[in-house]
């Protein structure tokens, strides 16, 4: 492995980023993962447990969207961009202090052809 | 396969935590033997790629949608579990931050997307392209279609949870109280949709990976098999 390649794949993951407002034209929800409004008119009734676990927790960007960022389909792009950041900013800084604490400290012995 | 809380009842979701938990310890473990180091930014590299893929919602007929996962890629890279605690953690930050997958269903979604899905992807991979060598075709064959039996052994594994639901928790009155259809629609519903798009989008994203790093940094396919080799020839010495 090598440093270039590494930037290398952090501007293609900076590209994909850029690109995630694709990801809203497709409307619909996945199937099984329906709000209580969807529930509601496709069987008459919301279940109860449902209806209990959607108020269970409060997310900061529901939906990968920023509230003041929905009025339109640039803000909510906008809006899916900053989550896409925040989003891999926080699995990064996750995943490094993770890793600090589990990896194996090896002594680099240079011994990698990188 | 992103289960909103009360989607399941307690019966399902309390006994996945109860398998996940020993699994994550036994996934630390692992990676305190094998991660080494230098190659933590790939993992949290491999994270935030699983992350963005998944924002690419694509739509499939009769107004349902799907993502591609990454899992089977980054097992690829730097083992199954090592990709087990990398979509964990996705996981627990889509929950978290997005509301994207249910508090109560982390275990259930790391169950089935960390577990189910890389290991089943990362062992075709194997099959299909032990002794072959880096740069052969069989390393990114084996990547497209373990990636792809992997996110439909997922999708089924998911349909199933979802479907053990009625048997679980029946209808008072005529209402669920937790997911409402059985295995006989679940299943065939998750299955069809990544049979016929979403395993296919997988796959493309899988192999196209592995093909770059085939072209540009074969190192990085290298990573799992020195640690193989490694091990065989007595251990690092540290």
């Amino acid at each position: 492995m090598n440093g270039k390649t590494m930037k290398k794949l952090w501007i293609g993951i900076a590209i994909l980023i850029a690109l995630t407002p694709l990801g809203l034209l497709a409307s619909g929800m996945a199937w099984g993962e329906w709000s209580s409004e969807e529930l509601q008119e496709m069987l008459g009734y919301v279940p109860d447990g449902i209806n209990k676990g959607e108020n269970l927790w409060q997310s900061l960007f529901p939906g990968y969207s920023i509230s003041g960022l929905e009025d339109s389909f640039l803000q909510s792009g906008i809006g899916y961009i900053l989550s896409a950041v925040i989003g891999i900013g926080l699995i990064y800084l996750v995943t490094i202090a993770l890793g600090k604490f589990i990896a194996k400290r090896e002594e680099e012995k240079g011994n990698e052809n990188s | 396969m992103h289960i909103p809380d009360g989607y399941l009842g307690p019966i399902t979701w309390g006994a996945l935590w109860l398998v996940m938990i020993p699994v994550w310890i036994i996934a630390a473990r692992k990676l305190k033997k094998d991660l080494k180091t230098k190659n933590v930014p790939l993992l949290a590299m491999g994270a935030a790629f699983s992350f963005v893929i998944m924002m690419f919602n694509i739509p499939v007929l009769g107004g349902s949608t799907g993502h591609a996962v990454g899992g089977t890629l980054i097992a690829i890279v730097l083992g199954p579990w090592a990709a087990l605690i990398a979509i964990s953690i996705v996981l627990i930050i889509q929950a978290f931050f997005f509301g994207d997958g249910g508090i109560t269903a982390i275990a259930a979604e790391s169950f089935v997307l960390g577990l189910i899905l890389p290991f089943v992807g990362y062992y075709v991979y194997r099959l299909i392209s032990t002794n072959a060598d880096i740069s052969s075709s069989r390393q990114w064959i084996g990547a497209g279609i373990g990636s792809y039996i992997g996110i439909n052994t997922a999708a089924v594994v998911a349909g199933i949870l979802l479907g053990l639901q009625p048997i679980l928790h029946p209808a008072v009155e005529g209402k669920f109280q937790y997911f409402m259809y059985p295995i006989s629609i679940s299943v065939p519903a998750m299955a069809i949709e990544h049979l016929v798009l979403f395993g296919f989008v997988e796959a493309i994203v899988t192999l196209s990976v592995v093909r770059y790093l085939q072209q540009t940094d074969p190192s990085l396919l290298r990573i799992q098999t020195k640690a193989v080799s490694i091990e065989k020839a007595g251990g690092v010495s540290a």
